[in-house]
C-alpha cells in the first residue's frame, strides 16, 4: 500500500465524514466546517491519487491548489451569511 | 431529523465510504500521463517549477477564474452585509500583542516577497505570498492597528481588483495577439512574475478582506425595539 | 479551422469579467450603463459564433496554445452556441430592466455581481476541461448566492445560506467525480476522456459519474433537491429571480446533458428513467404548489421547479440524434425567456401595487396592461401552446414519446401545460378583478414594462423561427 492510496483512502474517509456532517449537523457552523471536511477529503484524493505509482504528479497538485482557494472563499461567504443571520432581524423593513 | 432517518443518513455515508474505498484500492494504471507532457514543455513555460508551470501557464486559465473567484466571495460578502453596520473602532491593544505585530509583521512582508520570487523555481509563488501578507493584515488587526473594513474606499478597490485586472489585460492582450493567455515562450517569465506580483498584492488585499468584513460587529441594537442580536 | 480575426469564444469571458470588475471599481450602485453596453458586444459575438458555426462546424480554441489534455480546451458546437445565445438575449433586456428596477429600489454591488454571473455562465457553456467547469460551477453558485442575499434581509440571507449550502454539498460531490476520474484516466479533458470510457468501465468511474451527476442535479433543483429554489428565488429582487430561474438552473442542466452525451454516454441508460421519473414527479408537485401559492414570486419559483421537469423527461427519450435533444434545449431556451419575462412582471407588478400577494392584484390590469400583457406571453409558453417557444419543445417531446411507444409521459406533458394554464390564470383572473377603493398604484418605469413584454414576446414567437434554432443544434 503505497502512501498515495493511503492520503487517498484518508480522503475518502474525510469525504463521507464531511457530507454526513452538513447533511445531520443543525448549526451553520458546524456545517460550513463539514463541508470544508468533504472538500479536504476530495483533494486529499486527487493529491493521493496523483502519487500512486512513484512519482508526482504536479497537474493534480495545481487544481488542489485552485480548490483550496475556492474553498476558501466559499467559507467565507458562508460564514458572512451565517454570521448575517446570527445577528438577527433587527434592522428589516 | 428524527433517529430513522439519521440512521439511514448515517448508513448511507458508510456505504459510500465503503464503496470508494473498494473503487479506490482497485484502479487500473492511467490512460493518459500528463508528467511526461509537463516535463516536456516546461522549458517552454517560462517558470523552473512544474506546479508553478502548470498553475500559471498550461492552466493559467484556471487561475484566471479562480481569483474570480476570490474577488466575487469577497464582493458577495459586501453585498451581504445589513445596510446600517458602523464601521467599528479596532479592538482594544494587547501590549504583547503590538510587540508581536512590530517584530513580525515586517518579517512576514518580507517573507511573501521571497516566496513570490521562490515561486519560480520551487514550491511558492504568489498564491502562498498573498496569504502570508493576508496573515500579517489579520494580525496587525488583531493587535489593534488595522480597523475592520465597512465599506472599502477606492483606493482599496483598486488594490482588491488590480491584481485580477492585470492578469486580465495581460490576457486580453494576449487573446489579441493570438490565443488567450498564450504567452511568448521567450517573454512568458517576466509576464508570469508580473502577473504574479499583481496578483500578490491584490490576493493579500482580498483574503485579508475577507476577514476584516467579517471582524466587523454587528450595530448594536435599536433602542426600545428588536431582538439581541448574537455575534 | 479557419484562423478569425476575432475568435468569439475567448471574449465572451474576458468581456463580462471585464465589465464587472470595472463596475467594482467604479463603486457601490454604478456600472449599468458599463453592463449594458458589454452585454450589447456579447450579444454581437453570440451572434457571430452561431453564424461562424452554422457555416464552419464546431469551433475550438486552446487556451494557452497547449491543447489538452496539458492546457484547457473550449469548445462552441451548436449546444453551447444555443446556450451562448440564450443567456447574452435574456441578460441584456434584463439588465435595462434591472437598470429601471434600481432607480426604484436601492442596492449595492447588483453590477459586479450580475457580471461574474454571466461570465461564469459562458465560460461554463464553452469550458472543455471538467475540473475548469468545477471552477465555472463554484463562481456561478457565489455570484448566486451573492445576488440571492443582496440587500442585507434576514429571510433572504436564511435563503441564501441554504441554497449556498446545498450548492456547496452539490459541488463537493462533483469535485470527488473529477477526482476519481483524474486517477482512472489521468486526464479531465472531455475530448480526451470520451474515447476512453468504454462499455464496461471500472467501478471508479460508475460512482464518479453517480457522485456528478447527484451534485447537479442538486444544483438544478431536480426532486428531491428542489426544497432550496422556492425560498431563495421567490425571495430575491426581480432581476435577481429572473436571471436565476431563467440561466443559472439551465447550467447545470447544460452539464447534465453534456456529460450524458459525452464523456458518459456508455453510462448513461442506467439513470435516464430515474430522471425521467423524477422529472414527472417535479412537473406534477411544482405546479401543484404554485397553484396554492399566496405571493407572486412564489408562485413563479414553483413554477420554475415544475418547468424543469420538463428538462429531465427528455432523458429516457433521448437516442443521438432524435427529437429528445431538440426538445429539451428548446424548452430550456423557451422557458429561460418566458421565465425571465413572468419575473420581470411580476417585478413591476409588485412595485405597481406596493405588495406582493395575488389579492393585491386586484385592477392592476388598467395601470399596467402591458406588463399583465407580458405576463400572459410568457404564460403561453409555459402552457405549450402555438406558436410558442413552449409549443415546439412540448410537441417534440410528444413526439419522441411516441415514437418509442411511452404514451404515460405524454400524460405528464398534458398535464403539466393544463396546471400551469391553472396558475397562470389565476393569475390574471386577480388581475382583472375591479380594484378595491382603497388601492393605491404606483407609477412604474416604462422601461420596466416594455422589457419584460420584449422578452415574453420572444418566448411566445420563438416557436415560428424554431427550425433554425434546431439547425444550430445540429451543429457538432
Amino acid at each position: 500500500m503505497t502512501p498515495g492510496l493511503i492520503y487517498a483512502l484518508t480522503g475518502v474517509a474525510l469525504f463521507a465524514l464531511g457530507l454526513a456532517g452538513v447533511i445531520l449537523l443543525a448549526q451553520a457552523l458546524r456545517r460550513i466546517l463539514a463541508f470544508n471536511l468533504m472538500g479536504s477529503g476530495a483533494f486529499l484524493v486527487l493529491v493521493g491519487l496523483a502519487q500512486r505509482d512513484g512519482g508526482v504528479d504536479p497537474a493534480p497538485h495545481a487544481m488542489v491548489l485552485t480548490g483550496i482557494v475556492v474553498a476558501v472563499a466559499s467559507t467565507a461567504l458562508a460564514l458572512a451569511l451565517a454570521r448575517r443571520l446570527a445577528a438577527g432581524g433587527h434592522g428589516d423593513d | 431529523m428524527n433517529a430513522p432517518a439519521r440512521l439511514a443518513v448515517v448508513g448511507f455515508a458508510l456505504a459510500l465510504a465503503g464503496v470508494l474505498a473498494a473503487a479506490v484500492l482497485d484502479l487500473p494504471a492511467a490512460a493518459v500521463d500528463l508528467r511526461a507532457a509537463v516535463a516536456k514543455k516546461l522549458s517552454a513555460s517560462g517558470v523552473e517549477h512544474p506546479v508553478t508551470a502548470v498553475l500559471l501557464n498550461f492552466r493559467g486559465y484556471d487561475t484566471l477564474l479562480e481569483v474570480a473567484v476570490l474577488l466575487l466571495a469577497l464582493l458577495g460578502m459586501l453585498a451581504v452585509a445589513k445596510p446600517e453596520a458602523a464601521a467599528p473602532a479596532p479592538p482594544a491593544a494587547d501590549p504583547m500583542l503590538r510587540t508581536l505585530s512590530s517584530v513580525a509583521v515586517p518579517l512576514m512582508i518580507l517573507a511573501a516577497g521571497y516566496l513570490l520570487w521562490a515561486g519560480a523555481h520551487r514550491p511558492g509563488g504568489a498564491f502562498q505570498a498573498g496569504a502570508v501578507l493576508a496573515a500579517a493584515a489579520v494580525l496587525l488587526h488583531l493587535a489593534g492597528r488595522l480597523p475592520a473594513w465597512a465599506s472599502p474606499s477606492r483606493v482599496l478597490r483598486l488594490g482588491l481588483a488590480g491584481g485580477f485586472l492585470v492578469f486580465l489585460s495581460v490576457a486580453a492582450i494576449l487573446l489579441a495577439q493570438g490565443a488567450l493567455l498564450r504567452y511568448p515562450p521567450e517573454h512568458a517569465g517576466t509576464l508570469i512574475l508580473l502577473i504574479e506580483a499583481g496578483l500578490t498584492l491584490s490576493l493579500g488585499l482580498i483574503l485579508a478582506g475577507l476577514f476584516l468584513v467579517l471582524a466587523r460587529r454587528p450595530a448594536p441594537p435599536r433602542a426600545g425595539g428588536g431582538e439581541e442580536g448574537k455575534s | 479551422m479557419t484562423e478569425a480575426i476575432l475568435d468569439p469564444l475567448p471574449w465572451l469571458i474576458v468581456l463580462p469579467l471585464a465589465w464587472a470588475s470595472l463596475a467594482f471599481l467604479l463603486g457601490e450602485g454604478r456600472g449599468g450603463r458599463l453592463a449594458i453596453a458589454g452585454l450589447a458586444a456579447q450579444l454581437a459575438l453570440a451572434l457571430l459564433l452561431a453564424v461562424q458555426i452554422m457555416a464552419q462546424g464546431a469551433r475550438v480554441h486552446t487556451v494557452g496554445g497547449w491543447g489538452a489534455p496539458l492546457g484547457i480546451d473550449l469548445l462552441a458546437d451548436g449546444l453551447a452556441a444555443a446556450m451562448l445565445l440564450l443567456t447574452q438575449a435574456v441578460a441584456l433586456p434584463l439588465a435595462v430592466y434591472a437598470r429601471a428596477y434600481f432607480s426604484a429600489v436601492h442596492q449595492t454591488h447588483f453590477w459586479p455581481l450580475a457580471g461574474f454571473l454571466l461570465a461564469a455562465l459562458n465560460a461554463l457553456f464553452l469550458s472543455a476541461d471538467l475540473f475548469n467547469l468545477y471552477v465555472t460551477l463554484e463562481l456561478l453558485s457565489l455570484a448566486a448566492v451573492g445576488l440571492v442575499a443582496l440587500g442585507g434581509k434576514t429571510a433572504q440571507a436564511a435563503a441564501a445560506l441554504r441554497y449556498l449550502l446545498v450548492s456547496l454539498t452539490a459541488s463537493g460531490a462533483y469535485l470527488m467525480g473529477v477526482a476519481l476520474i483524474y486517477g482512472v484516466y489521468g486526464s479531465v479533458s472531455l475530448a480526451t476522456l470520451a474515447p476512453l470510457v468504454g462499455g464496461d468501465p471500472p467501478l471508479a468511474v460508475w460512482l464518479a459519474a453517480g457522485l456528478m451527476l447527484v451534485g447537479l442535479l442538486a444544483k438544478t433543483a431536480l426532486l428531491p433537491f428542489h426544497f432550496w429554489l422556492p425560498p431563495a428565488h421567490g425571495g430575491a429582487a426581480a432581476p435577481v429571480s429572473a436571471l436565476l430561474s431563467a440561466l443559472v438552473v439551465k447550467a447545470s442542466f447544460y452539464m447534465v446533458l453534456r456529460l450524458s452525451l459525452g464523456v458518459f454516454s456508455p453510462l448513461a441508460e442506467m439513470a435516464a428513467w430515474s430522471l425521467g421519473l423524477l422529472g414527472a414527479a417535479a412537473i406534477l408537485w411544482g405546479s401543484w404548489r404554485a397553484l396554492r401559492a399566496i405571493r407572486i414570486k412564489m408562485l413563479v419559483a414553483w413554477s420554475t421547479v415544475a418547468q424543469l421537469g420538463y428538462l429531465f423527461l427528455i432523458f429516457p427519450l433521448l437516442t443521438a440524434d432524435g427529437p429528445a435533444l431538440q426538445a429539451g434545449v428548446m424548452q430550456a431556451v423557451a422557458h429561460g425567456l418566458a421565465k425571465a419575462a413572468m419575473f420581470a412582471a411580476a417585478g413591476v407588478l409588485m412595485l405597481s401595487t406596493g405588495r406582493d400577494n395575488l389579492e393585491g392584484l386586484a385592477g392592476v390590469a388598467n395601470r399596467a396592461p402591458v406588463t399583465l400583457f407580458a405576463f400572459s406571453l410568457a404564460g403561453i409558453t409555459l402552457m405549450g401552446l402555438p406558436p410558442s417557444g413552449g409549443f415546439l419543445a412540448k410537441w417534440l417531446l410528444i413526439e419522441a414519446a411516441l415514437a418509442q411507444g411511452h404514451w404515460p409521459w405524454v400524460v405528464v406533458i398534458i398535464s403539466g401545460g393544463l396546471l400551469a394554464a391553472a396558475y397562470v390564470f389565476k393569475v390574471l383572473c386577480q388581475a382583472f378583478l375591479l380594484a378595491p377603493r382603497s388601492a393605491h398604484f404606483n407609477r412604474v418605469p416604462r422601461a420596466m414594462e416594455w422589457t419584460a413584454f420584449l422578452l415574453a414576446a420572444a418566448s411566445a414567437l420563438l416557436g415560428l423561427r424554431g427550425v433554425e434554432l434546431l439547425e444550430l443544434l445540429a451543429v457538432g
